[in-house]
């Protein structure tokens, strides 16, 4: 069946030239772009020169000596990992001088090794057994009295070279008796993550690898992304579950379910438990790298908090009552039906998931629209990236963002604004952080100092700290000073763009309102740096904007999106690699969950309700009469609630009761529902106000795919059955069927075929076109077969680009004497949004708890000490968690992550929202800061929720036989 | 806060993001906008607000629930 896939080393990474060289090793003749080593070359011929340095996701090194060759008409023997290939070049690989010296080199490698092969982790995954069988390694000559790395002790007395294993990590061991100092660990640090947590500290023999300042890897910069761990060629860096379990013996290759950057695993496994996930090289998003969550964070899948059994309970005071599937899906669909004949068709409705399948999220709405007869189906992405959807289709066409991640080695200068990509999308900030060390320019606008700001190699060319809440002002003034100082690129924008838009743009962005200088006590920003930076960025070349939630969740993130967009056209910074407007989404399915259809008003492919050709096609495929107006969103699902003309909620895989803004809105809308559906692997929040639990599936069950933010669909393969025996969408298609729609698919990919055939942009995607190509990027369809990686090239998708007026409007949320502060929030690497799969894992060795970072002179204003325990009060809530004083915080802005619900962070949030979407606006709440030692109200109310809400009766004893 | 806060507070908001746009654009933005986002039960509920508290809208916004035969 499934074999445990290996990806080939080349040794050397691919060289990106167009010139061809053609030489001959070993008497066979091959061509290969200039550029490449001489040991990739080989390696092409399938010829494996010995080597131990040298691997293909880093630069070559030359240190190790093994990979020795003889070129006729040159001295000596030259490592072929450094030496490039040259037009007529006769190589050789094999001579017997050559394995005399390899043999030389192993040797001296082993006879500081501890030759314990049989019981080491890396038994049977070990480069160095494998070299010292390649070169038919047969003795070692010196023994281990002298020198060494490898005994505590030496001839009875301590080794002052000897240094014991380091296990500070949750989930990899470093063991220095083993290493070789091939610093293969430390390149990967630097190179592949960016992070320089390593070095080879010492000379001679005296080297050896460090973490931080010779610091054990917990307490250094490490963050856990496993790329050392990868690169490692012996047993020195290994992961614990390869310790515990042994190797793997096959593989199934799958996507990441956490953030938006959609990596790629090979999940390896023995039988069907997973002992270890490797990225995977040929994964068209991370091609080889990973961070600490998707590496290592996948134990949650197992927790033994996660619920196996449907249950069902008449009021949620009562405790949970086991019952079988049958029962729970007959269950629900009666009371939704008794609902409807009630209340109304309108008086049910459900709410799709980010972290799903598409196929998951297309029989949800499906049943929404057809089952339930009517729209009111929403999805998370509502609370973060609706803005990005509205705002692009406005002036570009199309819901989405414009590159693939591969754009940004292309780049010259980057813009980045609202986002933490190193914390909130590790792996892709890796590849930005690549091409800012490889000379690009950096523009950051946060009102927070974030770590890209400033960090190994790199230095923002400008941080413009910013007060939450005026983005569109500072955007303002870059375009002003784009159209002013005359640096709009007349030509891109005369051939592409809508001229009568423009010209009324230009107009009103030139007005002197939206001046750097009188914008200044808006933004708090400086006028001269505006300036600096918009001329960077209009005159470095190739411009590209990365953006996140700090511009969506905002009550203008629409139109900062469009105000984005307007700068990119201005500039002409649309349609071609290393430029575009690109949202980095929070979840892994966010892309995908809009693209099926989630939104109340939308069909598959961003289609209107309303539009009388698309409803019509859907009418016929599904054989029933469609609701032509749009439905309720999250927000206004609430509010009916609270009103009482909403009644019914199913929710997929989503913690609404954590995740929403203004919870004791939020939780007094769920107490007022007659029924609420929870369908998720915990009982989480809102599950303490459910009436049916239908237990999930983890993604190492599903079958489906899962769409980045790249467009990118990635395929999700199971690596074992449901543990609760049922797929999520078999779920659902069944509560469908028992409301009297039947829904009878077979398989995932039936589905994704019916998408296909709904959905224009989807036209060309099959399971079997995802198995053959490995991924696409959609568009994918009769014009793009293989889909499309870049969009708007030559023409813009709705034909010409539109220059969308962006009046600043401040937002109501203001702060005054009582709430002088203003409160952000966003989340940290580690773990990841409500924490619920994050919490389940060794991951809280990093962030065990929220806190809130204030800046040094508002903490000493309140006599704030760092640690302390304050209390954190808003207009409509308080909460109290741990102070930490932080100098990267401007003076004013206070910031907290929403991991932990104890926490309670959106106890405080208020109801404001996007003028366009009804996005939250998460990012701006006026709060005060005060000392104190007791939990909140709201947490004591919590506690008690989370025993009494959350019980499970206790089944009745059956007799003993 | 009333029953009808936030409905005023996002009618407001959109005829405000269109402020930029002559009247009338921006009062057809508006309708269109309403007409496209919002669930019927929250346009009868900008009908109750344009009947009962005109003053509390923007006299875009109204306009727009005029356009949408609202009111
Ligand atoms: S795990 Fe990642 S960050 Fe930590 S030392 Fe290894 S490569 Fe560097
Ligand atoms: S820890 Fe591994 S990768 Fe790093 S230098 Fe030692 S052997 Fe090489
Ligand atoms: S969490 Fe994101 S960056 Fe990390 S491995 Fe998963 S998809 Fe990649
Ligand atoms: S592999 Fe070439 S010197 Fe180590």
């Amino acid at each position: 069946m499934h074999t445990l896939i290996k990806e080939i080393d080349y040794g050397t990474p691919k060289s990106e030239a167009t010139r061809m060289v053609t030489l001959e090793i070993d008497g066979q003749s091959v061509t290969v772009p200039e550029g490449t080593s001489i040991m990739r070359a080989a390696m092409e011929l399938g010829t494996k020169i010995p080597k131990l340095c040298a691997t293909d996701s880093m630069k070559s090194f030359g240190s190790c000596r093994l990979c020795l060759v003889e070129i006729e008409g040159r001295k000596g023997t030259p490592a072929s990992c450094t030496t490039p290939v040259a037009p007529g070049l006769k190589v050789k690989t094999q001579t017997d001088h050559l394995a005399d010296l390899r043999k030389g080199v192993m040797e001296l490698y082993i006879s500081d090794h501890p030759l314990d092969c049989l019981t080491c982790a890396a038994n049977g995954d070990c480069e160095l057994q494998d070299m010292a069988g390649a070169v038919g390694l047969r003795e070692v000559r010196y023994g281990y009295e002298g020198d060494n790395h490898v005994f505590a002790k030496n001839n009875g007395s301590e080794n002052f070279r000897y240094q014991p294993k380091d296990e500070s990590n949750p989930y990899f061991t470093f063991d220095p008796s083993k290493c070789i100092v091939c610093s293969r660990c430390v390149r990967a640090c630097e190179e592949v993550q960016g992070t320089f947590a390593l070095t080879i500290d010492g000379r001679g023999f005296a080297s050896h690898v460090s973490a931080g300042m010779d610091e054990d890897f917990l307490a250094s910069e490490c963050v856990s992304c496993g790329a050392c761990v990868q690169a490692c060629p012996t047993a020195t860096l290994t992961e614990k579950s390869i310790i515990d379990k042994g190797q793997p013996d096959h593989s199934v290759v799958t996507t990441c379910a956490y953030c938006g950057v959609g990596c790629s695993f090979k999940a390896e496994m023995k039988g069907d438990e997973v002992v270890r996930m490797m990225p995977y090289k040929d994964g068209g998003a991370n091609e080889g790298h990973s961070c600490v969550k998707g590496r290592f964070a996948w134990g949650y899948a197992t927790h033994q908090n996660r619920m196996l059994k449907p249950m069902l309970r008449e009021k949620f005071t009562d405790p949970w009552r086991e019952v079988s599937w049958d029962e729970a899906i007959d269950f629900t669909a009666k009371r939704f039906l008794e609902i409807q004949a009630k209340h109304g068709i309108g008086s049910i409705g459900g709410i799709t998931s980010s972290r799903c399948t598409n196929e998951e999220v297309y029989v949800v709405q499906k049943m929404i629209r057809a089952a339930f007869h009517n729209n009111n189906v929403d999805t998370c992405a509502r609370v973060c990236h609706s803005p990005t959807g509205y705002g692009l289709r406005q002036t570009f066409g199309t819901s989405a963002g414009t590159q693939d991640f591969k754009s940004v080695d292309k780049s010259d200068v980057i813009l980045i604004i609202g986002a933490n990509p190193t914390d909130a999308h590790p792996v892709f900030a890796s590849r930005m952080k690549k091409r800012l060390r490889d000379g690009a320019k950096l523009i950051v606008i946060d009102p927070r100092r974030t770590d890209i700001v400033r960090s190994p190699h790199i230095e923002a060319q400008y941080h413009l700290p910013l007060l939450p809440g005026t983005n569109v002002a500072i955007f303002n003034a870059f375009a002003h000073v784009v159209v002013t100082e005359g640096l709009v690129k007349r030509d891109y924008v005369a051939e592409r763009c809508d001229l009568e838009d423009f010209a009324r743009w230009e107009k009103f962005i030139s007005d002197p309102k939206n001046s750097p200088e009188a914008l200044e006590a808006i933004t708090g920003v400086l006028a001269a740096d505006v300036r600096g930076a918009a001329r960077l960025f209009a005159t470095g070349g190739n411009g590209a904007i990365y953006y996140g939630l700090g511009v969506t969740e905002h009550s203008q993130g629409s139109t900062m999106v469009m105000a984005m967009a307007n700068l990119a056209m201005a500039t002409g910074n649309i349609g071609r690699d290393g430029v575009g407007v690109n949202p980095l989404r929070g979840q892994n399915n966010v892309q995908g969950s809009c693209d099926m259809g989630s939104f109340p008003h939308e069909f598959t492919g961003y289609r209107h309700v309303a539009d009388n050709t698309v409803r019509d096609l859907f009418e016929k495929l599904w054989n029933v009469e469609l609701d032509a107006e749009p439905g309720l969103r999250i927000p206004n699902m609430f509010n009916a609630a609270i009103e009482g003309t909403f009644k019914g909620l199913f929710v997929q895989g989503e913690d609404i009761a954590q995740s929403d803004p203004n919870t004791k809105h939020v939780n007094s809308a769920l107490e007022s529902l007659e029924c609420l559906v929870v369908q998720d692997l915990f009982l989480n929040e809102t599950a303490a106000f459910a009436h049916v639990f239908l237990p999930g599936t983890s993604f190492l069950e599903k079958d489906g795919t899962f769409t980045n933010a790249e467009r990118r669909i990635n395929r999700v393969r199971p690596v074992m059955a449901p543990k609760q025996g049922m797929q999520e969408w078999e779920v659902v298609a069944r509560i469908a069927t028992a409301m009297g729609y039947p829904m009878g698919y077979t398989t995932e990919s039936e589905i994704m075929d019916e998408i296909a055939r709904v959905t224009p942009t989807f036209a060309g995607v099959s399971f079997e076109k995802l198995d053959r190509l490995g991924s696409v990027q959609w568009p994918c369809n009769d014009a793009a077969p293989e889909g499309t990686p870049i969009m708007h090239i030559g023409k813009f998708v709705r034909g010409k680009g539109r220059f969308m007026v962006t009046e600043f409007v401040p937002t109501d949320e203001r702060t005054n004497r009582f709430f002088p502060l203003i409160l952000t929030t966003g989340r940290i690497l580690s773990q990841y949004n409500v924490g619920a799969q994050t919490r389940r894992t060794a991951n809280v060795a990093w962030h065990p708890e929220d806190v809130l970072e204030i800046h040094p002179h508002d903490a000493e204003e309140r006599g704030i000490k760092d640690g302390a325990m304050v209390s954190l009060t808003s207009r409509v809530g308080a909460i109290t968690l741990r102070a930490v004083i932080a100098d990267r915080m401007p003076q004013g802005v206070v910031y907290t992550t929403f991991h932990h619900p104890v926490t309670g962070a959106n106890v405080i949030t208020t109801n404001n929202s996007d003028w366009a979407t009804n996005c939250p606006e998460y990012k701006v709440t006026a709060v005060q800061v005060t000392v104190s030692n007791r939990p909140s109200d709201w947490q004591a109310e919590w506690e008690q929720r989370e025993t009494e809400h959350k019980r499970v009766a206790i089944k009745p004893l059956v007799a003993a036989e | 806060m009333d029953q009808f806060s936030d409905i005023k507070r996002m009618a407001n908001q959109i005829a405000t993001a269109f402020a930029a746009y002559p009247e009338e654009q921006a009062v057809k933005e508006t309708a269109n906008h309403i007409k496209s986002f919002w669930d019927p039960r929250m346009r009868k509920q900008l009908a109750e607000v344009m009947a009962k508290e005109a003053s509390a809208l923007n006299p875009v916004a109204f306009a727009a629930g005029k356009q949408l035969g609202l009111g």
